[in-house]
């Protein structure tokens, strides 16, 4: 196990060293740098103090000397200056990812509350009314768009309540926090649950059709024990692996809800920063989400050993 | 008798009273709070040319003079002191005095002296020892050869030549007054300045904070507490916002005619206004490559424009057909409707195509061999939606043009390179004047002046409408020109847009200027009715 464990941790470093590599090299082989984006924001070019824009950026230096300096600072903990604002990188990193944090998971808490239990009654009333409902929503959850439904629900909340649960200042105390971050939760969470459940549900439909199943069921196994303690532990390796998928999508990739709910979180400030090519927030911000989605992997491969002997013993 | 009398006191208080209350006057306090479009680069005013920074960043400033924040209309007439008390010009027309205001502190407690004036052109003209990381009105203040100052409190501009016109420059939005003792990245950070709020913090993609100058110059002022503006980059969102009342005001002319329609139906009591905001969109030709160096080919092409069609569709008939100036009424310098008609392109769509086709066919082009292009414009739906329907109408004298929707950050890099063989543009006026749109846009050599064109003789006439004193008389000769340069297709003219922008009843003494977005923000005495 110990051998397992040191040897994924090493493959976690190379993986984050390709990573490392891939972004500097791709956010520099995207068209323009701020110096452009500055001169176009002012509708004209001026070369000399273009030129003098990136000299003072070090900009103009080879790219391979830019990337050693970037992960020499990184290493002590200097992640720069952002071109924009001018401030230090991670002045400007590090309040965003709590916003995204609790966001992401208070919508993992939804989909999992909600995907797992709905995805394993949905297997075990194969075939019945409830299992056609189920999947009829979680068909809804998968193809409804997200900003469009963050919108209806902000529309509703306008028509019915005549207030709008947008973030336009931090919130203050937990229920405040619970309250602002619960809708754009649970519009992201509608469509993981989904995933998890339809997961779920397929899995565990598989797994009940094993002959220890039937087993177990000859033996005078409860159904309850059957289904919660043979077949889901069983039936849970996939949906495992979904959820940390999601976990590591959630840190990043919640654009579409972030500028719907206007929640001031990692994801839009990416974007916003890829717009302006500040390569210091870019760079730092890719990595942070790609250390996030590393660890989550490494973790969740620890719990299949937990869930799954054979795994153990296999390594 | 009593009782009679005493009726009477009450029917005259029920019609008086509510007269009073309504005519009460300004509130202290209160925070205003508007949505903001989007993150502005900086707050620096003089380094920066959107109109997401004046918007925030007027309020921490004061020009010299500045446009009446109550007149809608900018024009040499509504100009007002504001850190002059008062201006002088000498008779020969080559000096520009300003008596500065005494005891004005900057926000950090620094006094305000002619100094800091001197410093703010130096700075402009690139002469002082600190620098802006970008200049892009430094052309602008060419005309300025010298800034003197006479004491603390008074200050001369000379200039090479006569400009009636430098003190609409100064009065723009575009032109406050900067301190010598704050660097330029500073003020890009964490702005000073004289204005009646002062900066509290600013966040990207989320707020940026003002709070109420305790120790504004100008006594009584402001009546705010602060004003916050709140970055919500999806319009849908933000309207909500403003329907659910988490913000006072819409973000100034960022508003469609469809959308307020929408405001007004979940809102009635929204004050909403619409207007011109001095942006045209324009047909940028690259006339130095063939086969568009052929000017016959490039009156083909504005022979083609329906220009109320882009109106219609685009805006929902919600803009204006005129040339380089704003037209009128609005507008202080465009041209007239009956001159407008008389420009080839301008008058009956049918018949201007026909002779367009003529022209083409005459070029050898026709219904079996049309001319291919591609139509260039920056990968925005404001640049992208007119392009499209450009596209369309050239279709009818057969060219039959693709779309090349260029990366935002590429497009101002691709013109100047002039790697583009026809374009679409948007270009805003900083302020309602012709020296600013000539000089800019189509001097030989302007850095803005992106199909290159050059008329030598006419840019004679920009000097003459320049330095010329009498209003009417330049405005004939601005007219003139301006017709030239439709005829001369220099940049073809599509359309004027108006926008709009709501706000609260509650929201008092708020005025949207009509003949430029960039002057109107000091929000000096805006105040709150709840």
């Amino acid at each position: 196990m110990g051998t397992y464990l040191i040897r994924r941790f090493f493959l976690m470093l190379l993986t984050l060293f390709g990573i490392s590599v891939l972004i500097f090299t791709m956010l520099r082989l995207v068209p323009g740098n701020i110096a452009d984006i500055v001169f176009n924001a002012a509708g004209m070019i001026d070369v000399a103090e273009k030129a003098k824009l990136e000299k003072e950026l070090g900009l103009d230096r080879p790219i391979p000397v830019q990337y050693i300096e970037w992960i020499s600072g990184l290493a002590r903990g200097d992640l720069g200056y952002s071109y924009v604002s001018e401030k230090p990188a991670i002045k400007e990193i590090l309040p965003r990812i709590p916003i995204t944090a609790k966001l992401a998971g208070l919508a993992l808490l939804f989909a999992v509350t909600f995907g797992v239990p709905l995805g394993v009654i949905s297997a075990v009333r194969q075939n019945t009314m409830l299992d056609y409902v189920l999947r009829v929503v979680s068909l809804s959850g998968l193809s409804l768009p997200s900003f469009w439904l963050g919108l209806l629900v902000l529309m509703a909340f306008v028509t019915y309540f005549g207030s709008i649960p947008i973030y336009t200042d931090p919130p203050k105390g937990f229920w405040n926090t619970l309250w602002l971050f619960s809708i754009p939760a649970a519009a992201v969470g509608f469509r993981s649950s989904a995933l998890v459940m339809r997961l779920t549900r397929s899995s565990m439909l598989e797994v009940l059709r094993q002959d220890y199943i039937r087993t177990a069921r000859a033996k005078g196994a409860p159904a309850r024990t059957v289904n919660y303690r043979h077949a889901l532990r069983n039936a849970l390796l996939p949906v495992v692996t979904v959820i940390g998928i999601e976990a590591a999508f959630l840190m990043g990739g919640l654009i579409v809800t972030e500028t719907v709910f206007n929640i001031p979180g990692v994801a839009r400030f990416l974007v916003e920063a890829i717009r302006w090519r500040d390569y210091p927030i870019v760079q730092n911000l890719v990595m942070f989400i790609a250390v996030v989605a590393v660890s989550i992997n490494f973790l969740i491969d620890l719990l299949y050993a937990v869930l799954d002997p054979r795994i153990r013993y296999a390594s | 008798m009593f009782t009679r009398l005493s009726a009477l006191v009450v029917v005259i208080f029920a019609f008086v009273a509510p007269a009073t209350a309504e005519a009460g006057g300004p509130k202290h306090g209160g925070i205003l709070k508007i949505y903001h479009r989007e993150t502005p680069p900086s707050l620096s005013i003089h380094e920066e040319a959107t109109f997401s920074v004046n918007v925030p960043a007027m309020a921490l400033y004061n020009n010299l003079v500045v446009y009446d924040q109550h007149k809608p209309q900018n024009s040499m007439g509504t100009i007002v002191p504001d850190l002059a008390d008062s201006w002088s010009v000498s008779s020969d027309n080559l000096a520009l005095t300003f008596k500065l205001h005494q005891g004005v502190k900057w926000h950090d407690g620094q006094p305000f002296t002619s100094k800091d004036v001197k410093c703010t052109f130096d700075l402009l003209q690139g002469k002082g020892q600190d620098k802006f990381r970008k200049n892009p009105r430094k052309d602008l203040f060419n005309n300025i050869s010298e800034v003197t100052t006479n004491g603390d409190f008074e200050v001369t501009l000379h200039l090479k030549r006569s400009q009636p016109s430098l003190i609409a420059m100064l009065a723009s939005g575009y032109t406050p007054i900067y301190s010598c003792h704050v660097p330029p990245a500073q003020m890009r950070t964490h702005p000073i300045g004289t204005g009646p709020f002062k900066f509290v913090e600013f966040k990207q993609n989320e707020s940026i904070k003002l709070a109420r100058n305790e120790n504004y110059w100008k006594k009584g002022l402001p009546y705010l507490d602060g004003i916050e503006f709140t970055i919500i980059s999806n319009r849908a969102t933000a309207v909500l916002a403003f329907v659910a009342g988490k913000v006072d005001m819409t973000f100034p002319t960022e508003m469609t005619k469809a959308l307020i329609a929408d405001i007004k139906k979940q809102d009635p009591t929204a004050v909403c206004e619409i207007g011109p905001i001095n942006v045209s969109t324009n047909l940028i030709v690259n006339r130095e490559n063939p086969p568009f160096n052929n000017i016959e080919l490039r009156k083909a092409m504005a022979l083609a424009l329906d220009r109320k069609a882009f109106i219609d569709i685009i805006y929902q008939g919600a803009g204006d057909v005129g040339g380089t100036l704003l037209p009128p009424p609005e507008g202080v310098w465009g041209m007239p409707p009956e001159m407008l008609k008389t420009i080839p392109g301008y008058g009956e769509v049918q018949k201007d195509r026909e002779q367009a086709r003529a022209i083409m066919t005459k070029l050898g082009y026709g219904p079996n061999n049309s001319l291919k292009i591609k139509v260039s414009t920056r990968n925005l739906a404001t640049y992208r939606d007119p392009a499209v329907v450009l596209i369309d109408q050239l279709k009818t004298i057969y060219i039959d043009a693709e779309l090349d929707p260029v990366e935002s950050s590429q497009w101002f890099a691709k013109v100047a390179r002039n790697d583009y063989s026809v374009g679409l543009n948007l270009t805003g006026n900083g302020i309602d004047d012709p020296d600013q749109a000539f000089y800019e846009n189509y001097a030989c050599g302007s850095e803005r002046n992106y199909t290159h064109y050059c008329n030598k003789e006419l840019e004679a006439l920009f000097d003459k409408q320049s330095v010329e004193t009498d209003v009417e008389k330049r405005r004939k000769m601005v007219w003139d020109i301006d017709k030239k340069l439709q005829e001369d297709v220099a940049r073809p003219i599509l359309m004027h847009a108006r926008s709009g922008t709501c706000w609260k009843p509650y929201v008092k003494n708020m005025t949207i200027m009509n003949n430029s977005g960039y002057n109107g923000y000091r929000f000096e005495d805006l105040w709150l009715d709840r």
